[in-house]
């Protein structure tokens, strides 16, 4: 009876080393996928001072876009926006390349995370 | 220093719910205490690696790293939740019965305790990653403001911490008998919410391209940026508009977890009948 139970739980149960190994395949596999293209020219951003500039950014709505943010600032800020679903940090005097998905026509706020008060700005998808 | 206290408080809350969940879920297992200190510090060293290495991080893979990076993550934890669930479902009653027969469940408890102890570290490492580049970037400023930016830091954090207790401490008045069901209910959302996350991070890094369409909208009654809408995209993945590939995620999640937890406990009954 306890022999049972316990060749059922090796079953169900992974094991430590399996679970190991079903996350290094996990890993591998997407490691191997096919990299993302980007589709379009991405848009220039700049976060200097804590502003972004331009503030307000136009893409094409129902397509995806790109954004190249620069940060000319000495520290690192997060590029963040719930209605773009977008949490990006950049370290100070980087730059990241933000995807934006294909957008229903409308206005969707973004902000620096660590600089709320003047980083400020808005995708409008048209 | 408001600003502060708002960006440390935010992520201490987001970590510590996680850490309160799994401190009432471990409620009873010897060394439990110990398994969550080893994650929070794991977590917090972990945070200062991915902080000091955050453009290296992001430059993988064309410039999907960060992404790929918080997804795998979060896929760690989910599967290490849906192993505690299922660990819990088969070996939860024996436990509680078994719980006055010293050792022997230091034994069984310890697995799920490293699993949990991956959990809280992931969940400090995510959440304090974006606190040290915060604070960092403060303290490179220099001046008078950088001892505010800290003093707020540390209430933001003394607050946090604060109601992640009252979420344990909530958690614990529910009848022990109750409580694991609880739990495990509790643990299964988290995973689910995580998992949903996690699609959204590789729809981001551009590894995602299907459905990715709003299915509804509910930003009329909880927007994502409030604070009850941050804790419940912690607790149960909450999203005011989320996608197809999102839920599918989620209920992908859920449904596999419930399955693994029937499977485990199934056999036994069908043993006990023969």
């Amino acid at each position: 009876m306890v022999q049972a139970d316990h060749s059922q739980l090796d079953l169900y149960l992974p094991r430590e080393h399996e679970m190991k190994k079903l996350l290094l395949g996990f890993v591998l596999t997407v490691a191997a996928a096919i990299p993302p293209v980007w589709s379009d020219e991405p848009v220039t951003l700049h976060l200097k001072n804590h502003k972004f500039s331009p503030s307000v950014i136009k893409v094409k709505a129902n397509k995806p876009s790109m954004i190249t943010l620069y940060n000319d600032d000495d520290g690192a800020d997060e590029f963040d926006s719930s209605s773009l679903k977008v949490e990006r940090v950049v370290p100070g005097h980087d730059k990241a390349n933000i995807r934006i998905r294909a957008l229903a026509p409308g206005k969707y706020p973004f902000m620096g995370e660590f600089h709320s008060a003047t980083a400020q700005g808005v995708v409008i998808a048209e | 220093m408001i600003s502060a206290l708002i960006i440390v408080f935010r992520e201490v809350i987001e970590a510590g719910l996680i850490v309160g969940i799994v401190l009432a879920a471990t409620t009873g297992v010897p060394g439990r205490g110990r398994a969550v200190l080893l994650g929070v510090i794991a977590g917090v060293l972990g945070a200062c690696l991915v902080a000091a290495f955050a453009g290296e991080i992001a430059n993988l893979f064309q410039g999907s790293g960060q992404e790929l990076f918080n997804a795998a993550i979060l896929f760690l934890a989910v599967v290490m939740l849906t192993w505690h669930n299922v660990w819990m479902a088969s070996h939860g009653r024996e436990m509680a019965r078994e719980l006055k027969a010293a050792g022997h469940q230091v034994k069984t408890g310890e697995r799920t305790l490293t699993a949990l102890s991956i959990v809280v570290g992931v969940a400090v490492l995510r959440e304090g990653s974006e606190v040290v580049l915060f604070l960092y970037g403060i303290g490179a400023q220099g001046g008078t403001s950088a001892a505010a930016m800290v003093a707020g830091g540390g209430l933001g954090l003394a607050a946090g911490a604060v109601v992640s207790a009252l979420m344990y401490f909530g958690l614990l008045t529910i009848p022990a008998g109750k409580l694991f069901q609880v739990t495990s209910g509790l643990i299964t959302l988290l995973a689910a919410g995580m998992a949903a996350q996690a699609v959204i991070f590789l729809q981001n890094g551009g590894w995602l391209e299907f459905l990715t369409g709003t299915v509804w909208d509910t930003g009329w009654l909880i927007q994502d940026d409030s604070l009850t809408g941050r804790m419940l995209h912690t607790l149960i993945g909450y999203s005011q508009a989320p996608n197809g590939a999102q839920l599918v995620a989620y209920g992908a999640t859920i449904a596999v977890i419930l399955v693994l937890m029937r499977l485990v406990n199934a056999p036994r009954q069908k043993h006990g009948h023969a």
